[in-house]
This record gives C-alpha cells, sequence and structure tokens, in this order.
C-alpha cells in the first residue's frame, strides 16, 4: 500500500523561487535572521528536483516554527517540541514525500530533546534545520538550552543564566546522527550548498544554523560574523582538505593525541601535512565530535559539514520489514486473519 | 486420548463451572488457564476469563504479591461474566491459598498441593498454623494432593534438573482438572507440539505431567465424581475463542482493508495496552506499519504525522500514557485529522495498579484538554466486542476528521470469549475521498451537513497548504485572531462531534421499553450488568437494562428512554464519571454503584443495588 516515490515526474521543471513563496504576511520582527533563511530556501526548492507537492515542512513551536506559513508546500505547524515525532510519522507513512523539519534551540533541545535525539539515532530520513538563537524569542526573552552561562540580560535569570548550555552538533553526534553540519544565517553563500547537502543526504540530515535574534539576542554570534574578525574565528569544513583558517589561511588545527591546537604554517616547522585533514565519512565520530567541540574564543568556529555518512534509514527498514513480512506470510488475507487459531463450528 | 464417556466413576451434569488457579507468578498459571479455556471452547461451552496477575514480572516466590491467577468460567448456557465465586478453587501454595480462598463460594471444591504447605511457605503467607491441618477449611470439599513429588515421580528418568522438572507441575494440574471436567488432552497436546517443536524434552516432560495428573484421577479413589458441562448453545456459526486485545488488533487491521487505508500503530510500552502491540505486529503483511516510540507523546505524535499523510494513525496506551497525549490529541482536534487513541483503561492515578482494571478515564477522555475541544468516544462491551468498535473507531475518525478515543480496559483486554466469527461480507464499509481540485479547495470549507472539512494530502498538486495549531480562519486556515471567528471555529468543532450522533446507531433496550428500573451501563461492566438484570427478571422484577458502546455524542434516544423508568442506575468502575455525565446532559438523578477495587463487578453486586431501588421504589 505504500505510493511510490513521485521525484520524477517533471512537475518541477520550471519552478523557481517565487513558486515556493506564499501570500501570507511574514510575522517575524524586522531584521531577524530568518527572513534569510526562508529566502535561501525557497531558492534551494526548485533545485532540488523534488515536485512541490511531495515537499512537507513540519514544524514545532517558536519563532522559527512559524516558517511553514511562509513556504508555499504542504506544511504543518505542529506543537513544541514535537516536530520530529510528527515528521517520523508522515515519513514512515509516506517514504515518498520530503520531509523537512524547522526547529529552534528551546523547540529542538529543551522540551523537544528527547524526540531529537531519537529521530537522529534512528536515521529517519527527514532533514532538520535547527535555527540556534540561544534565546526564547517568542516567549519575549528567557534563556534557551544554548544561552551561555552567567549570560546577563535575560528576562528569566536578571543574575545570570544559571545553566550550562549545550552544543546542539555535539548532542547530535552523541545521538548517532548520520548527518551534521553547521552554519550562518547571514553567511548565504554557505548556508544554501549545505541546505543542498542536507537534502541530497539519505537519512535524518541535522543542520544547526546560527541565528541572530535582532531583539532580544542581538549580536549573538557577532564575535563570529563581523567583517573584521570572520576570517579569523570561522574554520571552513572541507571534506579531504586540511582546516585551514584566516585571512591568508596560514593557521591550522592539529590534533596532539586527543587534543586540538592551533599551529601556524612556517612556524617551528609546522608545514601543511602537520595539519587535520576534514574527514566527514570517518565511520567513528570521534573526530566529529573534537570538531564540534572547537568555540570560540579558543578555537576557530568550524561550520560546514562535520559527519555525513551511510546508515540504513528506519523508513527503508519498516518498508523492507513489510515487504518480508508479505514474502513470508503472502498479502493479507482478511478471511485468514479472522479465520485463524482454533476455531469451532455451533450448528 | 478423547475423554472416555467409559469412565468408572460417577460423572455428574453441571450447566456451569468456574474455576480459579492460583499459584506463583512464575509458576505458569496464566498459561494452564489458557490451556483450560483452549479445550473448554473448542468443545463447545460459552467461556468467560478473568487473569489476575501482580505487576511484578516474578515477585519472591511464595509471598503474598507473587500471587497470580486465573478464572475460567465456562458453561453449557450463555455466559456474560467470568462468575462471581468460584467453584473450584486450586491452589498451588499458601499464599495462593490465603490470597484466594475468601472468594470461593461454600461447599467449593478446595484443590492444594500439600508439598508447597512448608513451614517456610506458610510463614510467608502469614499462616500460624496449618489450615491443611487446623480445621480452618472444613466448609469446603478439600482435596490434599502431593502435586509436586507426584509430578515429579512421573518425570523420573528424563534427562531435566529438579527446577525444570517442577515447572512442569502446573500441567499435572490441568491434566487432573481435565479428568475432572471429562476434557480430552487432545487440545493441550497439540499446544505443547507445537510450543515445544525445536526442544523434545519440554514437550516430553509437559505431556507426561498432564497425562500424570489425568491418570491420578482416573485411578485414585480421592474423587469420586467427575463432571460434565454440556455445549452451549450459541448462535449458529463459527467461533474462535478471543481475548480483547486480539480481537482489538484484528479490528484495527480489519478496519484499514475494509477502508482501504493504510494503519500506522504507534506505541510506547506501557500495561495493560502492550498487548494489542504484540498482536498487531503480526500483520504487517497487512501492510500495517507499527512504531515503538521513544515516549508516549512521540507515539501519538508519529500517528498524526501519519494522518497528515493521508493514512489512519492510531496510538493504544493506558491512563497515564492519555494524560502525556493530551496536547497533542488536541492538537489532532484543532487541526482536525482523524486518528485513534485507543486507552486500555487500569487502575489509576498516577501508576495505581497496572494490571488491575478501572473504568476511571472516561472523564479523561471526555475533558482533559484544554479549551472546549470535544472528541468522539466509543467503548467495548465484550472482549469479542473489541473487533466490532475498533472498526467503528477507525470509522468515525475517518469519516469526521476528528480524534476518536476507543475506551477498553484491561478486563476486556486480558480476559476472552467464544466469539462469533463475522462474514467479511457483513462488515461496514467507507470510502474515503480526498479533494483534487485547486479550483474549489479550500482547507476549512466544510460539508454542510457533517461538517467535516476536505483531507487534502500532500502529493496532490495544486492542494499545497498549510495547518497548525494556532487558531485558523474559517475556510481558508489561514491563521486568524479574529475574536468571532475563534468563537465560530471553537463552535463548528464542537458541533461536528454532536452531529456524529446521526451516524451511529440508536440505543437499544434489553427488556422492557418502561418501567421502574433501567440499568446503564458502559464498557466492560456489560456482562455483569446484563445477567444481574437477567436474573431480576426472572423474578419478576421491573429492570430493564441498556449498555451504552458510544460515549460521546450519546445514542440521539437516550434521554427518551431514560425519562420511561423511575430510576436509573448506573454501576462503573469508577467514583460515578458515566453518572456525572447523565446527569449534567439529562439533568436525570440517576443513582451510582461505584467500584474502584481493581476487579470487576459481581453479578450479585448489582443485583443487590438493584433490590435495594426496587424495595425503596416499592415503599413511595
Amino acid at each position: 500500500m505504500s505510493e511510490t516515490n513521485g521525484s520524477t515526474n517533471g512537475a518541477t521543471a520550471t519552478l523557481t523561487r517565487k513558486d515556493f513563496v506564499t501570500d501570507q504576511e511574514v510575522r517575524w520582527c524586522p531584521g531577524c535572521g530568518d527572513y534569510s533563511l526562508l529566502a535561501q530556501t525557497q531558492k534551494v526548492m526548485p533545485d532540488l528536483g523534488v515536485p512541490r507537492e511531495k515537499i512537507v515542512f513540519v514544524s514545532g513551536i517558536g519563532c522559527s516554527s512559524r516558517f511553514p506559513y511562509y513556504m508555499h508546500t504542504y506544511g504543518f505547524h505542529t506543537i513544541h517540541g514535537r516536530a520530529p515525532a510528527i515528521a517520523t510519522g508522515l515519513k514512515v507513512s509516506r517514504p515518498d514525500l520530503m520531509v523537512w523539519v524547522i526547529t529552534g534551540d528551546g523547540d529542538a533541545l529543551s522540551i523537544g530533546g528527547n524526540h531529537l535525539l531519537h529521530v537522529l539515532r534512528r536515521n529517519v530520513d527527514v532533514k532538520i534545520v535547527l535555527f540556534n538563537n540561544r534565546i526564547y524569542g517568542l516567549t519575549k526573552g528567557q534563556y534557551s538550552p544554548t544561552s551561555e552561562l552567567g549570560k546577563k540580560g535575560v528576562k528569566s535569570a536578571p543574575l545570570g543564566v544559571p545553566d550550562h548550555p549545550l552544543n546542539p552538533l555535539s548532542v547530535a553526534i552523541g545521538a548517532e546522527a548520520t548527518f551534521v553540519a553547521r552554519t550562518v544565517d547571514t553567511d548565504i553563500r554557505h548556508l544554501i550548498p549545505i541546505l543542498e547537502r542536507a537534502a541530497a543526504h539519505k537519512g535524518a540530515a541535522f543542520v544547526e544554523v546560527y541565528q541572530n535574534c535582532n531583539v532580544y539576542n542581538d549580536g549573538a554570534f557577532a564575535y563570529l560574523t563581523e567583517r573584521d574578525v570572520h576570517d579569523e574565528r570561522t574554520l571552513y569544513l572541507e571534506h579531504g582538505k586540511p582546516m585551514l583558517f584566516g585571512k591568508e589561511r596560514n593557521r591550522g588545527i592539529r590534533l596532539r593525541g586527543l587534543d586540538p591546537e592551533i599551529v601556524t604554517l612556517g612556524e617551528n616547522g609546522v608545514t601543511e601535512a602537520d595539519i587535520l585533514r576534514h574527514d566527514e565519512a570517518k565511520p567513528v565520530a570521534s573526530l566529529a565530535y573534537i570538531l564540534s567541540r572547537l568555540d570560540y574564543p579558543d578555537f576557530p568556529v568550524p561550520v560546514g559539514v562535520l559527519r555525513a555518512v551511510e546508515r540504513p534509514t528506519y523508513d527503508g527498514i519498516l518498508a523492507e520489514q513489510e515487504a518480508l513480512a508479505i514474502q513470508r506470510s503472502g498479502p493479507g488475507d482478511l478471511e485468514k486473519m479472522l479465520n485463524s487459531g482454533d476455531t469451532w463450528v455451533v450448528e | 486420548m478423547a475423554a472416555q464417556d467409559t469412565l468408572d466413576k460417577h460423572v455428574e451434569e453441571l450447566e456451569s463451572v468456574v474455576i480459579r488457579l492460583a499459584g506463583d507468578s512464575g509458576d505458569g498459571m496464566q498459561l494452564t488457564g489458557g490451556q483450560f479455556t483452549r479445550t473448554a471452547a473448542l468443545i463447545g461451552n460459552d467461556i468467560s476469563t478473568l487473569p489476575d496477575f501482580p505487576a511484578e514480572i516474578r515477585a519472591p516466590a511464595g509471598s503474598l504479591p507473587g500471587v497470580s491467577s486465573f478464572q475460567l468460567n465456562f458453561s453449557s448456557r450463555d455466559i456474560y461474566t467470568p462468575g462471581d465465586a468460584p467453584h473450584v478453587l486450586v491452589a498451588m501454595n499458601p499464599a495462593a491459598l490465603k490470597t484466594n480462598l475468601g472468594d470461593l463460594e461454600d461447599g467449593g471444591i478446595l484443590l492444594i498441593n500439600t508439598d508447597a504447605f512448608t513451614r517456610a511457605n506458610l510463614n510467608k503467607a502469614g499462616y500460624k498454623s496449618n489450615p491443611l491441618e487446623d480445621g480452618s477449611l472444613s466448609r469446603y470439599r478439600l482435596f490434599k494432593v502431593p502435586i509436586t513429588s507426584l509430578n515429579a515421580k512421573a518425570l523420573e528418568g528424563l534427562d531435566m534438573s529438579q527446577r525444570q522438572m517442577e515447572r512442569c507441575k502446573n500441567f499435572w494440574a490441568l491434566g487432573l482438572l481435565y479428568w475432572l471436567y471429562n476434557r480430552s488432552m487432545d487440545s493441550t497436546v497439540q499446544f505443547l507440539e507445537q510450543r515445544f517443536k525445536d526442544r523434545p524434552i519440554l514437550y516430553e516432560s509437559n505431556k507426561r505431567a498432564l497425562m500424570a495428573g489425568y491418570n491420578y484421577g482416573d485411578t485414585t479413589e480421592i474423587f469420586t465424581t467427575a463432571y460434565r458441562v454440556r455445549k452451549a448453545n450459541l448462535p449458529a456459526g463459527k467461533y474462535r475463542n478471543i481475548t480483547g486485545a486480539e480481537a482489538a488488533a484484528i479490528g484495527f487491521v480489519t478496519a484499514a482493508q475494509l477502508f482501504n487505508k493504510p494503519l500506522l500503530y504507534t506505541a510506547y510500552p506501557i500495561t495493560p495496552a502492550s498487548e494489542v502491540l504484540h498482536e498487531i505486529v503480526q500483520y504487517k503483511h497487512f501492510g500495517v506499519k507499527t512504531f515503538q516510540a521513544e515516549d508516549e507523546i512521540a507515539a501519538i505524535c508519529a500517528a498524526i504525522g501519519a494522518s497528515f499523510g493521508g493514512h489512519i494513525g492510531l496510538t493504544c496506551t493506558s491512563g497515564p500514557g492519555i494524560a502525556l497525549k493530551s496536547e497533542a490529541i488536541n492538537l489532532a482536534h484543532a487541526v482536525e485529522l482523524p486518528l485513534v487513541i485507543a486507552d486500555i483503561q487500569r487502575s489509576g492515578p498516577s501508576t495505581g495498579m497496572p494490571t488491575k482494571t478501572e473504568q476511571g478515564d472516561l472523564l479523561q477522555c471526555m475533558f482533559g484538554r484544554n479549551s472546549d475541544s470535544a472528541c468522539a468516544i466509543v467503548a467495548p462491551a465484550t472482549p469479542g466486542d473489541c473487533f466490532h468498535m475498533a472498526i467503528e473507531a477507525v470509522r468515525l475518525a475517518l469519516q469526521f476528521m476528528t480524534p476518536v478515543f476507543f475506551m477498553s480496559d484491561g478486563y476486556l483486554g486480558n480476559g476472552s470469549e467464544p466469539w462469533r466469527i463475522p462474514s467479511v461480507d457483513d462488515l461496514p464499509r467507507f470510502s474515503v475521498t480526498h479533494p483534487t481540485d485547486p479550483a474549489t479547495f479550500a482547507p476549512y470549507q466544510r460539508d454542510p451537513a457533517t461538517l467535516v472539512r476536505p483531507w487534502a494530502v500532500p502529493g496532490t498538486p495544486g492542494l499545497e497548504h498549510r495547518i497548525g495549531g494556532i487558531e485558523k480562519a474559517d475556510i481558508t486556515g489561514n491563521i486568524s485572531y479574529d475574536p468571532h471567528n475563534h468563537h465560530k471555529m471553537t463552535v463548528l468543532r464542537n458541533e461536528k462531534i454532536a452531529r456524529i450522533a446521526d451516524y451511529i446507531p440508536l440505543q437499544e433496550v434489553y427488556g422492557d421499553s418502561e418501567g421502574e428500573l433501567l440499568v446503564l451501563s458502559w464498557g466492560s461492566t456489560y456482562g455483569a450488568a446484563i445477567t444481574a438484570v437477567q436474573k431480576l427478571r426472572e423474578q419478576g422484577a421491573s429492570v430493564s437494562h441498556a449498555h451504552l458502546r458510544y460515549l460521546n455524542p450519546f445514542p440521539k434516544n437516550l434521554g427518551d428512554i431514560m425519562q420511561r423508568f423511575n430510576k436509573v442506575l448506573i454501576p462503573e468502575l469508577n467514583l460515578g464519571q458515566l453518572r456525572l455525565l447523565i446527569r449534567a446532559r439529562y439533568l436525570v438523578d440517576a443513582v451510582g454503584l461505584p467500584k474502584v477495587q481493581g476487579v470487576p463487578f459481581k453479578v450479585s453486586e448489582i443485583v443487590a443495588k438493584c433490590e435495594e431501588l426496587l424495595a425503596l421504589g416499592s415503599r413511595v
């Protein structure tokens, strides 16, 4: 009873960004980083080769979760934290659909933390985009599970945030994710290919997007995005390439045992051969985890694909089990089922 | 090995017998009970069963909390309950005796495994003196049988440990019961053959134990009489024995076939609902998908995801799970997607008594959500009825784009009865239509008669649209904070549920359509209520019975029915939840008979309450 994949029906040929824009008034605050993400997502969609009617955006609650209302695809704005679970049910029922989950740091890592873990470890073929602004915006400025320890100026902790934050990438890697990436809302040239990579991944794809909330947490990522420091503080990860950064690309990451360190090419005899090479496809997630821990101010902030490995998808396994069951028992026969077990006839 | 009619001993005819087997939870009482049930069903008795076991998998051996029991009523006439008081109690140890003796009828048969009545076991059960010796059992027909040692003797020479041998003693006891009630051992031998296909030693040992028990009855002098319960006069047809969990599972699978919609069944492990999951996973070849979720919330959310995708989303749980699912149920109510929530109720509140039955979730299912958000509710009456009401729950969900509760309970789920297998052609059919025309589609444009919105599914070109938990504008479904729109949409969503009353059967009444007293019951109380009313009517009392299988909305004629009786009695396994609804809705001063002991009603309890009300009535 499962539908066949309809991605070849050709309806995508003439689609443009505009075909993915709805007539709904966008209600985010002017200047919000979400606008950029929406625009880039709409731009990426026509290139995915999937008919518009086969695309579904599912979200939970929060500023970012209004996203589906603005995408002219099928969309479901659900309840707080539960989008991964709803997307799981949708994808296993309808493997022919391309399912995106749009979520935020509070939605995915606080109230919905459990579902995020499980959708990742099951490797359900859904694309999860987490807008991380390190604050609760829609509820007006409470600290989130990614807010920095001791952070001042949040409404719910006047003396500073007392919670140690979660690192979304480390959580995803710990949860056995097969695709883990990070990008930044303002870095359009980086954002688009990352969304395309996520779309192309067969399995659960997890993308963290640093996103500025200009009302409740303005400048949260300025240490990274300001033009004068951007190159020195960003580590662009590229598969197979040495991990170099800086305007001159003369600084790099070297591993000393399990500990990363920053070295400079040409200093103390360091050559490019000493620099750690990125391998996103390593079966063991240790390297990806080490990379996920690199952070400002001790290290440049890694962006790009940390991990991309193949593993059977959950929806695929369920479909295989169904096929196996049919192979073993034949297609379901109602009469046979009703009449199974010990029966007797009363005259 | 057919039961011989050439028994040397006297055979006495009985109309019905209630047997209770009680032992340690590791003693295999549920298995033994299941075998006796199967055999009784196969020879054509009507049956009704009540398994009763602790939540602990194996509490310490010999302890009171570790006692597990299985009660079976088998009869040559129609029966609706597992029986009030057992006629026969098999007690495998002192703890089993202590916890079950109170229910045994005076003069009942008490079969005791004397080997287990050691000082240590007596202490564990809190016996100061040995009841086998102190005369305290003189009210019963006591049969003292050293089952453990007789069983061990029968298995002598087999290559197995003493412990393994001892595990066969339940089949020894079963063999003795087969002799006592003139049953064939064939079906159980076949069962053992199947079960231990790959372990011949276990087949051999259990079969030997079974036959040794049987032969013991045949050759010893202690039983002077064997009994026979003839076939029941059930309506003609093909039958099988079925538990409520089995019936619900195949009902859901059948519904998916009848309505031509794939099913996603989602669950998080919880007693007693998991039995349904264990059944339904066997039907993957019907295209049924199952999802064991990370928690109750994920389970229902996945079901909602399937519904959004155009399939049947169904989640099964028990009371604590319903509490966790409330927010998601309201999402399905608000966006108006089909969803079935099966609640196999258990004793609460909180963890309560997980393996014990109760009907305490009615108001939770009715109201346990924020704002005005009616959902449809159906409730099966018997184990077999779980099949039909499972189909009804799915039908209503699909037809009305709404969450529907299927309210069973532990007693129905684990209990069993002979089930007349329906003909597939007689089952209800209903075809779901999905819109395809972009020119006329609007997500919340309702059918004027039913108020049902169209179900456009992803994959349909041109119907791309968004839905969500935020209030939606009438017709378009766009976000709306308009005050009057919100009032209108709230009324529409609830009115839609009320109109389901036009699409469910009218309420039937057993007995006269008017009179002194109406017993109004719902769910698993059916058996005890109908039996009580039958008994009273045989004595000439003016009592009728109405049993509700549809609880929201109520059948349209329910108010009229109640008006024709002077009194209405509502027995329920809670403190009066249906009663509250009936009084609020109909201004009928219904009297309650509440019971929250974790066990079903006894017929005698309902009879007594009816008699009390009838006596009051005659004085007025």
